[in-house]
């Protein structure tokens, strides 16, 4: 399942929730990003997060499908919020469950990764200088090419 | 032809939705850009770079040579920074 929301959402209960009823889960990984107070050496004040709806969801729903073509999950989870989130605020959550560690450990690493570089949301950081857009960072590039074929065609 | 714009290219265009009628040979997405380059000091400021410009017909992600017509919804953002 995947939410787009601007709310904040309470981890302990979105993972009681995911697994609850299944016996098969073995293995429950969480990934949850929260906004820093620190840019490189400049403060950070706040950050608003802007989306494109529609695609966005889209594009949430077709990563989260490609982690369950490539390892057997139970459930799988991701809530993004958009919005103005203060330090310390939740910004996303990525949780995957599966009979065994091994698979939900990767499937939640491949989701954060592929999200960070395919869903289209935009940070927007308020410093000391005024508000300033976040550049995409050539390392989340390369966190995401760990997990190549980029298409699933292209392994043929 | 709808169009939208995100994030920073939002911000120096000054629009964030527009309906726009391009001219008959703008046929792809590379030619939509060029002409868009032209329609003001905003524009061409937004797509001085295209190597920072992502393009999505659909919702879908395009690369400069995908074809675009009348009834495409074209969005303009730059790279993600989500998570």
């Amino acid at each position: 399942m995947i939410r787009v929301q601007r709310e904040d959402f309470d981890p302990g209960q979105e993972l009681a929730a995911l697994t609850a009823g299944n016996r098969k889960v073995g293995g429950l990984a969480v990934f949850v990003g929260l906004v820093r107070d620190l840019a490189g050496d400049e403060t950070v004040g706040a950050m608003t997060l802007e989306h494109y709806p529609g695609m966005t969801e889209k594009m949430l729903e077709r990563i989260e499908a490609e982690a369950r073509a490539r390892w057997p999950l139970e459930a799988s989870l991701v809530i993004h919020r958009t919005g103005r989130l203060e330090p310390g605020e939740r910004i996303v959550l990525v949780a995957c469950a599966s009979a065994h560690r091994q698979a939900a450990f990767e499937a939640c690493g491949f989701l954060i990764d592929w999200l960070k570089t395919k869903a289209p949301f935009w940070k927007l950081e308020e410093g000391p200088a005024g508000a300033k857009w976040v550049e995409a960072r050539e390392s989340d590039d390369a966190a995401a090419a760990r997990w190549a074929p980029e298409e699933p065609d292209a392994a043929e | 032809m709808k169009l939208l714009y995100f994030a920073w290219l939002r911000a120096k265009t000054g629009v964030a939705v527009e309906e726009v009628t391009p001219p008959g040979e703008v046929a792809t997405v590379g030619d939509l850009l060029a002409w868009l380059k032209g329609r003001g000091p905003g524009y061409a400021e937004a797509l001085a770079d295209l190597q920072v410009v992502r393009v999505a017909v659909n919702q879908e992600y395009a690369d400069p040579d995908q074809p675009v017509g009348p009834d495409d919804e074209v969005a303009l953002f730059p790279p993600v920074t989500g998570g």
